[in-house]
């Protein structure tokens, strides 16, 4: 198995050159078509790995699956180290699935407003997609606290070209703010990270200092409570800006409008689920003390951002900038279930990371659809679309209904998980979440009302319509959105495959918590009845 | 003192059925086939037009069979198992968590299998005709298929979170049958309203279900019944508080105060809709949940005590608001409002009234789908005008619909021997047996309700059926003088099957206490209160009949005495013009939630834009010394980017020998 992380980590990489390399010799469409058959075999790739991934073992206590571990700068400790758990592995599939599905949609370039611009080589976006996802994979897969510092920072680097050199009118904006940022968050928790090597040290004494997380995680709770806590910080702020919480959110919205559709799938979708990720895998097991202290703090950034991502996702007028603020209510959603310290409400996060990923990529891509036909991300030019593009009307609102987690789609089973596993430990936090998915209702069924229904109407539309632009989905569209569609309704109805992956990981970090677990206990009257 | 508390049920071991044993085990394909019919008519696109309204009818007509077979297996039981619960598969597994999609098949349960296959049949035969000029009749048809299964999965889960699928499940189908004509702005905005007022309620059934997770580890009807009591020993006030959260849901799918103003403009679905969910099927689903939650409702009577109070002041709201609005669907639309305040009143009275509410429930289903089919049939002929002041003296030229909806209108009006005599007034006869004050004021109000119900119903009656022909005169909207005519067989046989119901159910269903015998096993024992009346239960029967007749008779002498202004008055009086605003319903929604949501959204994003955005780039902007410097930044970024992880190594490591030292 872990052959066939490092494959994973690095195919995609060699990939990205192949392409470099094809497109220079002018075949751009071959150069595409090598990039899709990269992202699908690391798709196949992914689905092994799945396979092999023994959830026995897991829940017998292996922390960590396929690991493997070179040292690399035996100075300071750090080794090229690693291996897979459950969370690594929802997220690693998270990436194989989607980058397909990006660069297929991105297969034909659009005209403007953060479509993929005609202008450009597609080739050089494809190249980079695939850079990208090495180093996601990358960060869910290392196993060395300093291995991932080193991705997490490198990933920023693919994504910044992207939005940079592919993305809309205000594209360099929106990049260097994304880049700023993530530089402030990077900083700090580089600070943290060499802070918890010498507290790392310090606490193993002879043992001397690592990285390696297992031995860092194994004399966690000997690190000094004020340390923990600023430790904890510095981690939590690059984290909390990745995964934007309220108010460290303001470079999603322009990153998400600027960024080309397929970027900001890959965006929203995944990278910056690396902030939540981290929460879960280096905040909670590293600085358990701090984590139980700093708890409250996180939960009220969580559910403020609830209501805060929803009300202004109520208020947007441009659609890219209403996916990304949908998105900030959902982040809450997901920091809320990881700091109740609940098996369910933890589990329950973790699908929500693979749940969002899947409705924001559906909901981003249709959003990007309706732009590529009316040239314009402003909801006012739009009115009454759905008489012309039935098919396409009903795409958005399958998306819309994930995005509200109803029930029967995927996102309804994380919400409620994370609601419910919520309710016991904090309920005052779970309460005020639950509102939110009135303010949720409210955000989709009136972007869907003011784009889809109504009379016909509105600039971009009467001008799409009158050049012939205004057409149904195509059969590239559908291809592209089917999966996502099939995957929404399965996981709405039968999401056991995953949760029993993602379970045992989850309770091994509670563990590592050593938080009391506050998991509500059922008569043994009823057990009998299964 | 509460005097049902000796009666708290006495839940059973519940028999657990393997998925795949005897006809219960297949129960799943109830759901199944209406579904299947949705899935190929929603894929097919156009190469179902041509037989895909027949496919919608047949897969219900199926599940109304099936539900046949499974009610006479149900009834060659002992009633002690007729309650059996299947257990599907697996859906939530995690940690202490089992959560499985399961069937819960007893009495109530089909009882409600058998309404909604039933009506549904009847209004899918119904609309072949009403439809079959719409182009988009597939989706039609695709959507009525979806909320037939949606609510199959609502009253046949085995458990709170199963039921909440099918709660948001035909919270959708109505979402999208309201919003059918999605052109027209208004049926935009009254589908987007339905669906947010029923996610208020949502919020709390929510909470109700993560309280009893909370409380007792589970959510599963046999799991929380066999519970519930310790917890009502431990903690009343949580029970209570169950209970309340419970029946805030309740009210959002049930359009009970303060959640009702949705249901009026839902009816700017097409007829059929109307009928089947906004007055069948969909808005019981709050009595659904009370009667069904009768364990946890036992151990609360302050729980129950509210739910009398909201069911009291919806029945009288709804009758109040029916008299003042000449559009005859919205007049039906507070008649149903109304009537399930009778429901749900009469659920709240306990082992004394679960029975009588399902059994009003049930000729409801019947009198009020036939009473909206026969409006749509009049709509039908009549190029689509709801304005009762528009219409008049139709009885002579639709003579099947007049037929029809007269004996829908006898019946909910409480005409001796018809359904509504036996159902309705069984309630207004429980309300009254109530110890002290709450018999007076539960009673009266019930009353008074009666007479206003005979009020509007007759006022409606007339206006459509009697009188002047005021229509001769006019056009409708786009130019064209009126042509009435007797709708399509499709339609009427439908209406006549309603309405031979309308008459006979009444009295079958509380003949000897047949239904509260049969729903025993899921309710407990049907307790008759009347020695608490503090009137003699006869005398309160006759005060009914009085009542309604005197209804009638004011309605007879305001309406057609008098030649009826196809103009509507505008000089009223203050209750009329209060009636006619909805009692400022809308109005309170708009003042309290509305508007300030609106400009608190809007607030936020300015402040989201110009504060919170504003505050980090300008200070990273005034770190970098200005916004010119900051632009230079990019160009540097690697050299300046080492320098700033040297700068950050530097602060934390000078932090941690001063946290070290300390």
């Amino acid at each position: 198995m872990s052959a066939l992380l490092l494959v994973l980590l690095l195919l995609p990489l060699a990939g990205a050159l192949a392409v470099a390399g094809v497109s220079r010799g002018g075949g751009e469409s071959a150069a595409k078509g090598l990039a899709l058959g990269v992202s699908l075999v690391e798709l196949v790739g992914v689905a092994v790995l799945w396979a092999s991934y023994s959830t026995a073992d897991a829940a017998n206590g292996v922390r960590l699956q396929g690991t493997l571990s070179v040292d690399w700068i035996p100075t300071f400790g750090a080794h090229f180290a690693l291996g897979v758990d459950g969370v690594a592995l929802v997220m690693v599939s998270l990436i194989g699935l989607l980058v397909p599905i990006v660069l297929g949609y991105s297969w034909t370039p659009g005209s403007t407003e953060g479509e993929l611009p005609a202008g450009r080589s597609s080739a050089g976006f494809f190249a980079l997609v695939l850079v990208l996802e090495s180093a996601m994979v990358g960060v869910f897969l290392a196993t060395d606290v300093f291995l991932f510092y080193v991705f997490f920072e490198v990933m920023l680097v693919p994504m910044y070209f992207l939005i940079g050199r592919f993305g809309g009118a205000r594209r360099q904006f929106a990049a260097i703010k994304f880049f700023l940022y993530s530089l402030l968050g990077g900083l700090v928790m580089l600070a943290a990270v060499i802070g918890l090597y010498v507290s790392g040290a310090k606490a193993r004494g002879a043992l001397g200092g690592t990285f390696d997380w297992r031995e860092l995680v194994a004399v966690a709770p000997q690190i000094p409570h004020t340390t923990q806590v600023w430790l904890f910080l510095g981690f939590f702020l690059a984290f909390a800006i990745k995964a934007p919480l309220v108010p460290l959110h303001t470079w999603l919205p322009d990153s998400g409008a600027e960024a080309p559709i397929g970027a900001g799938v890959l965006l929203v979708g995944v990278l910056d689920k690396v902030g939540t990720y981290g929460f879960l895998r280096y905040c909670l097991p590293l600085f358990p003390d701090a984590s139980r202290t700093l708890a409250p703090l996180v939960l009220v950034m969580a559910v403020v951002g609830v209501v805060y991502g929803a009300l202004l996702a109520v208020g947007q007028s441009d659609m890219k900038r209403f996916v990304a603020y949908t998105s900030i209510a959902h982040f809450g959603f997901i920091a809320l279930g990881v700091f109740a310290f609940t098996t369910q409400s933890g589990t329950g996060a973790v699908l929500y990371m693979l749940n969002h990923g899947i409705a924001t990529a559906l909901l981003l891509l249709v959003v990007g659809m309706i732009v590529k036909r009316g040239r314009s991300r402003r909801v006012s030019d739009y009115r009454g679309m759905a008489r012309s593009t039935p098919v396409l009307a009903g795409l958005f609102l399958i998306a819309g209904l994930s995005a509200l987690a109803l029930p029967g789609t995927n996102s309804f089973v994380s919400e409620f998980l994370v609601l419910l596993g919520s309710y016991p430990t904090r309920p005052a936090y779970a309460i005020v979440a639950t509102v939110g998915i009135v303010f949720a209702a409210l955000y989709v069924l009136w972007m869907y009302q003011r784009v889809m229904q109504g009379p016909e109407g509105g600039a971009a539309l009467v001008a799409a319509k009158a050049e012939g632009r205004l057409v149904d989905v195509t059969r590239l569209e559908v291809a592209v959105l089917a999966p996502l569609v099939a995957l929404t309704l399965l996981l709405g109805f039968y999401p056991k495959p995953v949760l029993d992956v993602i379970t045992p990981s989850v309770t091994a970090t509670l563990t590592e918590l050593g938080a009391p677990r506050g998991d509500p206990i059922p008569a043994t009257a009823e057990e009998g009845t299964r | 003192m509460d005097v049902f508390a000796s009666s708290v049920l006495a839940e059973g071991p519940i028999r657990a059925v393997a998925a795949s044993g005897g006809l219960a085990g297949t129960a799943w394909l109830l759901v199944v086939l209406p579904s299947l019919g949705a899935a190929v008519l929603l894929l097919g696109g156009r190469r179902t037009d041509r037989w895909g309204h027949w496919l919608g009818t047949a897969t219900v007509a199926a599940a109304f069979v099936y539900g046949l077979l499974l009610f006479t297996d149900a009834r060659s039981l002992a009633p002690a198992d007729r309650v059996r619960d299947v257990r599907l598969f697996s859906w939530m597994d995690v940690g202490s968590l089992r959560l499985d999609l399961g069937m819960r098949i007893d009495p109530l349960s089909l009882t409600f299998v058998l309404l909604i296959t039933g009506v549904g049949l009847l209004i899918h035969m119904y609309s072949v005709g009403y439809m079959g000029h719409d182009g988009a009749s597939r989706k039609f048809f695709a959507y009525l298929n979806l909320f037939v299964a949606a609510m199959l999965v609502l009253v046949l889960g085995d458990g709170f979170v199963s039921l909440y699928l099918g709660w948001e499940g035909v919270g959708l189908a109505s979402y999208l049958l309201i919003g059918f004509w999605q052109d027209r702005p208004a049926a935009a905005t009254a589908a987007k309203k339905a669906f947010l007022m029923n996610r208020v309620g949502d919020v709390g059934l929510l909470l109700g279900i993560f309280l009893l997770w909370t409380k007792l580890g589970t959510v599963s009807y046999a799991g929380v019944f066999a519970g519930i009591g310790g917890l009502g020993a431990a903690e009343p006030g949580t029970v209570t508080a169950i209970t309340l959260l419970l029946l805030l849901g309740a009210a959002g799918k049930s359009g009970q105060f303060p959640l009702q103003a949705w249901l009026p403009d839902a009816m700017e679905g097409p007829t059929p809709v109307s009928a089947l969910i906004h007055a069948a099927t969909m808005v019981t689903a709050g009595v659904y949940l009370i009667a069904r939650s009768n364990p946890i409702y036992a151990l609360s009577a302050d729980g129950r005590l509210v739910v009398v109070v909201i069911g009291t002041v919806t029945l009288v709201i709804g009758s109040v608001i029916g008299c003042a609005y000449d559009d005859i669907k919205k007049v039906l639309a507070y008649s149903t409002v109304s009537q399930i305040g009778y429901m749900v009143l009469a659920a709240g009275l306990g082992p004394a009234g679960y029975a009588l509410a399902i059994a009003h429930l049930l000729a409801h289903g019947f009198f009020k789908a036939g009473l909206f089919l026969g409006a749509g049939s009049v709509m039908h002929g009549m190029g689509d005008e709801t304005d009762m002041r528009r219409l008049g003296g139709l009885w002579r030229l639709m003579p099947v619909t007049f037929a029809t909806f007269g004996l829908g209108y006898l019946a909910i009006i409480g005409f001796p021997f018809l359904s509504g005599y036996f159902t309705k007034d069984a309630i207004i006869e429980a309300a009254f047996s109530q110890p002290g004050w709450r018999g007076w004021v539960f009673g009266g109000a019930a009353l008074l309700a009666a007479g206003l119900t005979a009020f509007y119903m007759t006022r409606l009656m007339v206006m459509t059926f009697f009188g002047e022909r005021r229509w001769a005169d006019l056009r409708d909207a786009e130019g064209n003088a009126y042509h009435p005519h007797e709708s399509p067989l499709s339609m009427t046989v439908p209406m006549v099957v309603l309405a031979v119901g309308s008459v006979f159910s009444g009295f079958l269903l509380t003949q000897g206490q047949r239904l509260a015998g049969w729903l025993t096993p899921s309710l407990g024992e049907l307790v008759e209160t009347h020695e608490l009346s503090p009137v003699p239960v006869a005398a309160v029967a006759v005060g009914t009949l009085v009542a309604s007749a005197l209804g009638v008779a004011l309605a007879w002498l305001l309406v057609a005495r008098r030649p009826v202004p196809v103009q509507r008055p505008q000089r009223v009086s203050a209750l009329v013009g209060a009636a006619r605003a909805d009692l400022y319903a809308n109005a309170v929604n708009e003042v309290l939630i509305a508007r300030p949501g609106t400009w608190l959204a809007r607030a936020l994003v300015f402040v989201d834009n110009r504060g919170v955005d504003g505050l980090v780039t300008g200070s990273a902007a005034a770190l970098g010394g200005s916004s010119a410097r900051l632009r230079r930044l990019q160009t540097g970024f690697v050299r300046s980017y080492a320098l700033g992880m040297l700068g950050g190594t530097v602060v934390v490591v000078a932090a941690l020998l001063l946290v070290g030292t300390a």
